[in-house]
């Protein structure tokens, strides 16, 4: 629960008089309060800062350590304060959390320490107020990144192999830091030679060379040493075939490996050879043929495993990939435009370049970014104007300062970041918020259960099944617990909410929640609000005990299950209630008596085999019913 | 094409402050209205509580409305967290007029302390007297049927849809009927104040649950 709502504790139990005159049931009682009320200044000591608070301000939070008992471990008798051995300034904020309610990241603070000390103190940084969220979560996000690569170059092939590696972990390793063996280094070396090599032959394949003897033209070299080329390349594709196949072999997951990019290049890189292979002899699909060849470019990407800048500008260009997309998108509308405006500018001039709108997005490209080619130009007057604009603009777009606007868009981004960060914080808030409500239910529902409604507070006998709660914890389902009895209904938790709505569409609870409801005139006693207590527990039982009733008794219990936790204790504590209602209630001494007769085959036979007894007669009918089913679920 | 972009990102960015601009307009003006309360002496004549009592209500009163006054959002705010399941809203709205005695839209801090003066320390009469204020809507003094029934639908609704046995739509209504078959003495279809208390005090088990919540504080 936020910290306010504790000060406010007082305000809703005071309103709930107002529920009194409409009340059905008699109220529970209190929880009696034997902690001192009077407020008092408490003394800190954070290694020699004394800080100085109101108790109730430390009380807020008693989930924390300052807010629980846990601070008794550290008072100190002598001095009559609690001393601390931690950081004092970052005490402060800690202390400023308890007081406003809002917990602040200061900046200038390293994020590790200040994480140390919020664990101290029993504080989840989750709840960092938004002000201070955002640089929380990027410093944090930096800090794990750089831990996450500190680690990963530990690890990263210095340690020496565990001594059982297979000829696969052997090989992998190799592949992956040559520097580790000689072997691995001489292999590295002698791919990147031969990338080299084929790079190398790819270009110089297409430079002219002499011509042959007899003839004038020149020719390319790879057509003049045709078989050197072919040689060449043949024992490129090879090396790197098997350099492919050996890595996919040692890959510890092959799915992986062959996903990454890094494959998909070699890939590519040797495909083009296999393919030109595989196809025959043709025309016009050697034109094909030919376009593949241009893909053996892609070898020197290959490059990129030998070289770590080249692996930087990948990341960095896959890291602002949709920063460049929304720049190439603004262009390309810019170009749109121009375009078409030129176009319709440059319509009527006779014998223009001006073909089309595609033709003329060459000329706005080549206008724009200040090349000028000249091989596109208006004629017409608008034709200038507009030309003149668009080269003007162009400017602006590249040659204006180009880091405003990368950083304009950056911030851009960022807001658009920031706009989906909030709104995953707010997700993450509300789902948050929702489960803290359940929390706060579920503690309710607990507490129900572990008995919490027993009369005259026999604390004792409940203790050691009651976890300790605070005082605002006993406050505020007592408060619940009025709100219940003034409505005469309980709360309970979506399982059983949808159970019992499944009875109802079964028709099942008919007959037993028209018995029920007639209870609510009646006189309340003790003992009827306990035994309806009770009644209105097992009929959850009984209603799917009645449920199960025509199936294998195995599976009742099974479906007893799901109903909760509450069904252990709910035995225990009616075995509990059975002495009780003995010493103190006479009207059911008809069920005590009814519990030795051996149950009955089907629920509707046991009804009338319970005594009449007039005036409550419901009452008792339902009980002993409720009781007779629960000793057949018991003799399971 | 830069100025184009420069002249949308223009338009956008002023979009976007006027209305922040507004804002920061009407947020001046809320921190002005602030509120002090009378003094602490004054305060102990009209209510019952002692000097450290008030001094404590007073300090997580201004802890939590560091402008010396609860508005009616805050107030369903703050009482929504009570009832996590259910939807109290409704039901803070009654309560709010109930502690708003001069119905100025804001509770402060004299009304908050004296409200809470007569359902902690007050006689059973006055606290019948603020329940019944509470029921009567409209301040007239007669509690009728449809009064009643938003007071009891808002008290249904605070305890959600995870109810055992469910809340039926009639439940609100039935409570109502048997409420003012009790209450209401002479059959007139309203109850009055005196009718109210009458019955009250005669019934024990609101007599005796007055006394509940006496150590609240």
């Amino acid at each position: 629960m936020a910290a306010g709502v504790a000060t406010w504790m007082p305000f809703a139990r005071a309103a709930a008089v107002g529920w009194l005159p409409l009340a059905q049931q008699t109220m529970p009682k209190p929880p009696v309060d034997k902690t001192s009320r009077s407020d008092e200044i408490l003394f800190v000591n954070v290694s020699g800062l004394r800080f100085q608070t109101w108790k109730n301000t430390l009380d807020r939070y008693p989930d924390t350590l300052l807010g629980s008992s846990e601070k008794e471990f550290f008072y100190n008798e002598e001095t009559q304060e609690y001393f601390f051995d931690r950081d004092p300034e970052m005490f402060r904020h800690i202390l400023n959390f308890f007081r406003t309610g809002k917990l602040h990241y200061p900046r200038h603070e390293c994020i590790q320490a200040f994480e140390e000390e919020l664990a101290f103190y029993g504080i989840i940084p989750e709840i960092i107020g938004d002000c201070c969220m955002e640089e929380y979560r990027d410093r944090k996000k930096e800090n794990q990144e750089r831990l996450a690569e500190d680690t990963e170059a530990e690890n990263a092939g210095d340690a020496p192999l565990p001594p059982d590696a297979t000829l696969r972990d052997k090989l992998w390793r190799a592949f992956e830091n040559p520097h580790t063996s000689t072997m691995a280094l001489v292999f590295y070396y002698v791919t990147g030679f031969f990338i080299a090599v084929s790079v190398i032959a790819n270009v110089v394949e297409t430079v002219p060379c002499r011509p042959l003897k007899g003839s004038i033209k020149d020719l390319p070299c790879g057509e003049k040493f045709s078989v050197g080329f072919s040689c060449l390349d043949t024992a490129c594709v090879l090396i790197f075939s098997c350099e492919y196949l050996m890595r996919l072999y040692a890959a510890p997951s092959r799915c992986d490996f062959a996903r990454s990019v890094m494959s998909v290049i070699d890939v590519v890189a040797i495909l083009p050879f296999y393919i030109g292979l595989v196809m025959p002899e043709n025309e016009e699909v050697s034109g094909a043929f030919v376009t593949l060849r241009v893909f053996r470019v892609f070898r020197i990407f290959k490059f990129s495993r030998h070289s770590q800048g080249l692996r930087i500008l990948g990341c960095t260009l896959q890291a602002c990939a949709s920063e460049l997309g929304f720049l190439l998108f603004s262009l390309t509308m810019a170009v749109i435009i121009f375009a078409t405006v030129m176009f319709y500018a440059e319509k009527g001039t006779k014998g223009t370049t001006f073909s089309s709108i595609p033709a003329s997005f060459w000329y706005t490209i080549v206008t724009m970014t200040t090349l000028g080619y000249g091989d596109m130009v208006p004629d017409s007057i608008a034709g200038k104007i507009f030309g003149s604009i668009c080269s003007l603009s162009g400017v602006l777009v590249i040659a204006l300062p180009v880091p405003v606007i990368v950083s304009n868009f950056a911030r851009i981004y960022h807001q658009n970041q920031r706009a989906d960060k909030m709104r995953a914080q707010q997700k993450v808030r509300q789902a948050r918020i929702r489960m803290a409500k359940k929390g706060a239910t579920n503690a309710f529902l607990q507490h129900k259960e572990d008995g919490g409604l027993q009369d005259g507070g026999d604390g004792d006998s409940t203790a050691f099944c009651v976890k300790n709660r605070s005082a605002f914890e006993h406050q505020h389902h007592h408060l619940l617990q009025c709100l219940e009895k003034t409505t005469n209904h309980e709360f309970t938790d979506e399982i059983t909410y949808s159970e019992v709505c499944m009875m109802d569409s079964m028709g099942f609870r008919t007959s037993r929640s028209t018995s029920l409801s007639s209870q609510q005139g009646s006189t309340t006693t003790c003992c009827s609000r306990r035994a309806k207590r009770r009644a209105i527990r097992l009929a959850n039982s009984t209603v799917s005990v009645s449920r199960g009733s025509v199936q294998e008794l195995d599976t009742l219990h099974v479906t007893k299950t799901p109903v909760g936790t509450q069904y252990p204790q709910s035995r225990s504590s009616l075995n509990a209630r059975t002495e009780d209602l003995k010493l103190n209630c006479t009207d059911y001494t008809a069920a005590i008596i009814s519990i030795p007769t051996p149950p009955a085959n089907s629920p509707d036979e046991s009804l009338p085999n319970s005594p009449a007894i007039p005036g409550i007669l419901r009452n008792s009918r339902s009980s002993t019913f409720n009781t007779q089913e629960t000793v057949k679920i018991s003799s399971l | 094409m830069g100025a184009v972009m420069a002249a949308l990102s223009l338009e956008a960015r002023r979009r976007l402050s006027r209305p922040n601009r507004e804002k920061v307009d009407s947020d001046l003006e809320l921190s002005i209205v602030r509120h002090q309360p009378e003094g602490l002496d004054q305060l102990q004549v009209q209510t019952k509580f002692t000097k450290k009592e008030l001094q404590s209500l007073y300090r997580g009163f201004k802890n939590e409305c560091p402008s010396g006054l609860v508005d009616e959002e805050t107030f369903k705010t703050i009482y929504s967290q009570f009832f996590p399941q259910g939807d109290a809203t409704t039901y803070a709205h009654f309560l709010f007029n109930a502690f708003d005695m001069d119905r100025n839209g804001s509770i402060r801090f004299e009304d908050f302390v004296i409200g809470l003066s007569v359902l902690l320390r007050g006689s059973v009469t006055e606290k019948l007297n603020w329940a019944f204020n509470l029921y009567d809507i409209n301040k007239d003094g007669y509690i009728t049927k449809e009064e009643m029934l938003a007071i009891m639908k808002s008290i249904y609704d605070m305890m959600g849809r995870y109810t055992y046995p469910s809340v039926r739509d009639e439940a609100p209504s039935e409570h109502v009927d048997k409420f003012f078959q009790k209450m209401d003495r002479n059959r007139d279809g309203v109850v009055t104040i005196e009718e109210f208390i009458e019955t009250c005090q005669k019934d024990e088990n609101i007599m005796n649950s007055m006394q509940l919540f006496e150590n609240v504080l």
